[in-house]
């Protein structure tokens, strides 16, 4: 079998030499060398230049509207509005110029294709024109900088509320714990020394204020309305808790403790009613159901979003957002870390 | 090898008589695999490159297959990479990392820098100053063997028992310093901090001789105001690469320590493996810091002699002086300045103080003013041109176009109040492909087939450069743009799958027409590999100056001789760029003709 292979394989390696011999031949007997570019190349490439151009206008239109809606629904954070209108802003004006920059490049491709019979302007430099186009993006800059600037620095900064959610994510291989600050709404310290099965986040012991703190898995809950001040831990490699729809993210890196602050806007119940998540969800149902998975109810997510080993791909928590009562009936349930450990 | 260097110094002509004599004493060995020849030494990388590409382009088909149609099996999982990582035609989420790692830092590190300077900068240099070869040409051939060595090293980690890197192409620490965390942790990154290791030494070996060529050997009227685009963007993305890949090299050396002595600058509160670790103090954040004033230039590094050869290739074939050379000159040194200064954009997310953060957000957009000064100037250089479609030439206007639209996304990026939701996704991804992956890729097929005939005395076939760009060109768009909406879902990169996230199933759609995409663009590369290979051999014989073409390299005769020019060198009376100049009866005036009475250098006045 396989020498009938090899014998296949050399009969046609010899066909194709005696194809290429013939083409040679037939290429050095002409008197214009093949290389050369002929009016009728330039004319091809220039109209497919111009019909890329409109093909490629009308597939990035189409993902538009084919895939509008599946991008992120409506922030569900105070200052992800904020993050989406300036989004939305810089995108105007980028799109302009991706259009008119490519479609200008398309247009000359075509237009000023080579003909035998033309011959090209000598220009070589214009001072005002190079003027203009220096100063139109500066400006356009000073813009996207101003704006951008402003609004980080009002999401980065401390916030105004003196008695935020306080709410720690510990991230190791390959999960999220969180930790809300008890009554005394305050962390006691942590310890990685100490570290073991019972004491996964490695609280303090010696630390009086660890006692009232709670741990969660699995899924969080916050309160709508409330500032949430995260901070963020890691035991093992950096990972990074991506919110998106909140519009949050921060790494957590090991030996150090990062913080991010966001106030919700939206309940998981009503997230749930927005007419883009309901079609997301039925079209992702109907996948589901052709497959034979169960079908799915929306719910918000933290991802990891930093590579973190085999199973990165699979670091998630379900964070649901409640009404303050809700969230405090909730919070009520859960098991404090003394009262775990004293089991 | 004495010779070559006193007669590029010096003058020439006392030694012409003995460079024939030398030739008939090298060995074979001498003369193709320890060659001193800067036209020798850069095929080598060209070709070394290319083999790179493909395995690295062989890598991302893989595991876009496993990204389109997840849990599918597919045999040649298995048949690749073996029992171990794609048993049963499943492939392991290790297998998955290391891909991806291996396939990013070939694409970057042996493809785009290695490859693309180290094949043109080669080539180039001597050629368009007018010089008989580099200035050590000893140096320039370790450059290479240090390259090769480090090409081997790199590869030969893919058949170790734990597997190759697999942290990603930036392995950040403490995931690449600690083999509990993951079995590419162990041996393969050493294996990957050694090679990479050597590539810094051989980048640096061909930077400071181009570095120091082009300062030194020009022939008599190159003034620097007269040289190429090409070789500006070459000497400049050298002076970059000495200054930032040291520090790489530093960043490297601290992480060796950290893995195998036992220090920490990197390491601090670890628990892992069931123990907790002795090393407290150090920081992940720091190995960020030392890889990123790299690693940002490093992506100028990999552009900016794609931006030189494309220059080049643009102006030849609008037959028009390319628009604003001053300004281009001006724009790349700009570029390559700003680009050590803005290190910081990948490091928004890392918890550093957010007003750190507003400084690397103001020099970051500043970059966009250089870089729009670069489109618009290349689209003047086409306005009212007379543009000769050689294959080069399709595939130069394509790096204008990607260039523009993946620059555009980066003032999205850049932005790090926008970055807190796009950080990290495949946002990024789709960004990063299309503005360095996709334009510098097309600036090298570009130089490739326009310096073709420099390389291997011949030419390439046009009808299949033409059925080759435009696939590719598909192909790409085809791959890298969806990527931004799954950015914009909320997609993180570096995934193994996305169905464990129910949220994602409806994007499926998405990764297929990726996944279908990037089977087209790679089928498309292997019409690129037969033309390339049957040409070498084969292809049609090229005229001395195939492209009417004004830069020197092109007054050397067709044959590989050693010192370049048969006689005396060249003497440069004009820039590079009289195209079309009113007064003359060719489109071209080449460097070497004399300026007639009464006729200014340099373009209109
Ligand atoms: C054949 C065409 C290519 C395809 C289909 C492709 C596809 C991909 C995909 C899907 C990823 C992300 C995987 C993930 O995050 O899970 C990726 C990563 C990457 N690619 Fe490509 N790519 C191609 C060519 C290139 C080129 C030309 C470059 C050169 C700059 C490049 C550089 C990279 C880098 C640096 C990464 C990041 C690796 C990491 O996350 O550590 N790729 N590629
Ligand atoms: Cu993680
Ligand atoms: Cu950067």
């Amino acid at each position: 079998m396989i020498l009938l292979y090899i014998v296949a394989f050399i009969l046609l390696c010899i066909a194709c030499n005696q194809l290429f011999k013939v083409f040679e031949l037939s290429r050095d007997l002409r008197g214009e060398p093949l290389y050369k570019v002929t009016d009728s190349d330039n004319q091809f490439s220039g109209r497919t230049f111009l019909l890329f151009g409109i093909v490629f206008f009308g597939f990035f239109f189409w993902q538009l509207i084919e895939w509008g809606h599946k991008l992120l629904p409506k922030s569900a954070s105070e200052h992800g509005e904020k993050i989406d209108a300036l989004m939305n802003a810089n995108w105007a004006i980028v799109i302009t110029v991706f259009l008119v920059v490519n479609g200008l490049l398309f247009f000359f491709a075509w237009k000023y294709r080579g003909r035998k019979d033309h011959k090209a302007s000598y220009i070589s430099h214009n001072n005002k024109l190079e003027m203009i186009w220096t100063v139109i993006p500066a400006i356009a800059l000073a813009f996207i900088i101003i704006f951008g600037l402003k609004y980080w620095n009002e999401i980065m900064k401390k916030g105004s509320d003196p008695n935020p959610v306080k709410i720690e994510l510990y991230a190791k291989q390959f999960d999220w714990t969180a930790r809300y600050a008890g009554k005394d709404n305050e962390f006691g310290i942590d310890n990685y020394l100490q570290i073991s099965g019972a004491n996964s986040v490695g609280l303090d012991t010696n630390d009086a204020r660890c006692n009232d703190d709670i741990l969660v898995k699995n899924e969080f809950h916050i309160p709508i309305g409330r500032d949430v001040e995260f901070q963020f831990r890691s035991r093992d490699v950096i990972h990074s808790a991506l919110m998106p729809h909140f519009r949050a993210q921060m790494n957590c890196v090991p030996g150090q403790v990062t913080s991010f602050r966001f106030k919700p806007t939206i309940t998981t119940v009503d997230m749930r009613k927005d007419p883009q998540v309901i079609r997301n969800i039925e079209e992702i149902n109907a996948l589901r159901a052709k497959r034979g998975d169960d079908p799915i109810e929306f719910d918000y997510l933290l991802l990891c979003n930093k590579v973190c080993g085999a199973s990165h791909y699979n670091m998630q928590m379900k964070i649901v957002v409640e009404s303050e009562a809700d969230y405090n009936a909730w919070l009520a349930k859960q098991k404090t870390f003394k009262q775990v450990a004293s089991k | 090898m004495e010779h070559t260097h006193a007669a590029t110094l010096h003058g020439h002509d006392a030694h012409d008589h003995d460079h024939a004599h030398h030739e008939h004493h090298q060995t074979f060995v001498q003369k193709y695999v320890f060659s001193q020849d800067h036209k020798v030494i850069s095929r080598q990388f060209l070709i070394t490159a290319v083999v790179m590409a493909v395995i690295a382009m062989m890598m991302s088909i893989l595991f876009r297959l496993q990204l389109a149609w997840p849990g599918e099996k597919f045999a040649i999982f298995e048949i690749l990479l073996g029992k171990k990582w794609g048993k049963d035609g499943i492939l392991d989420p290790n297998a998955y990392l290391a891909l991806v790692t291996i396939h990013g830092t070939i694409m970057v590190f042996f493809v785009l820098t290695g490859g693309l300077s180290g094949t043109f900068s080669n080539l180039l240099i001597p050629y368009q100053i007018g010089a008989r070869d580099m200035a050590s040409g000893f140096l320039n051939m370790l450059s290479y063997w240090f390259f090769f060595l480090s090409s081997v090293i790199m590869l030969s980690s893919l058949f170790i028992e734990d597997g190759p890197a697999s942290g990603g192409w930036t392995v950040y620490p403490p995931l690449s310093a600690l083999p509990e965390a993951i079995p590419g942790s162990k041996l393969g990154m050493t294996l990957w901090l050694t090679s990479m290791t050597l590539f810094v030494v051989s980048s640096l070996l061909g930077s400071l001789n181009y570095i120091v060529t082009v300062l030194n050997l020009r022939t008599k009227g190159m003034k620097m105001t007269r040289l190429p685009l090409t070789v500006w963007a070459f000497l400049i993305t050298a002076i970059l690469g000495v200054l930032s890949f040291p520090v790489l090299v530093s960043c490297v050396l601290l992480l060796i320590f950290d893995r195998s002595m036992g220090t920490s600058f990197y390491l601090s509160d670890i628990y892992i493996g069931g123990r907790p670790l002795e090393q407290v103090g150090g920081s992940p954040i720091l190995f960020e810091h030392l890889f990123w004033f790299l690693g940002h230039p490093e992506v100028y590094i990999v552009i900016l002699p794609a931006f030189g050869i494309t220059s080049e290739i643009i102006s030849t074939n609008a037959r028009k002086p390319i628009f604003g050379y001053r300004a281009m000159v001006g724009s790349l040194i700009a570029i390559a300045f700003l680009s050590c200064i803005v290190w910081g954009h990948h490091m928004f997310m890392t918890g550093m103080n957010p007003f750190l953060g507003s400084v690397f957000v103001f020099t970051t957009l500043l970059i966009a003013i250089p870089s729009a000064v670069k489109a618009f100037n290349y689209l003047t250089t086409l306005w009212r041109g007379n543009i000769q479609y050689t294959p080069a030439m399709v595939f130069s206007i394509g790096l204008v176009s990607s260039f523009v639209t993946g620059g555009v996304t980066g003032i999205i990026l850049a932005d790090s109040t926008l970055d807190i939701t796009i950080h990290d996704t495949y946002f990024v991804v789709g960004h990063f492909h299309i503005v360095m992956g996709v334009s510098a890729i097309f600036g090298m097929f570009a130089g490739v087939y326009h310096w073709f005939p420099k390389m291997f005395l011949r030419t390439m076939n046009k009808k299949l450069g033409y059925l080759h760009f435009w696939l590719t060109f598909i192909g790409a768009y085809g791959v890298f743009f969806p990527m931004h909406f799954l950015g914009l879902a909320g997609v993180p990169r570096r995934y193994y799958t996305n169905s464990n996230f129910p949220i994602f199933d409806n994007l499926v759609d998405m990764n297929v027409i990726i996944t279908c995409s990037a089977i087209l663009a790679a089928f498309a590369q292997m019409i690129f590999l037969i033309n390339f290979f049957y040409s070498i051999f084969r292809g049609e014989k090229a005229s001395q100056n195939p492209w009417r073409s004004n830069s020197l390299e092109w007054t050397t005769p067709m044959a590989h001789i050693h010192g370049n020019w048969p006689g005396a060198l060249p003497e440069v009376h004009r820039w590079p760029y009289d195209y079309s100049k009113p007064g003359y009866e060719e489109d071209f005036v080449p460097q070497t003709v004399p300026l007639a009475p009464g006729e200014e250098d340099g373009g209109e006045h």
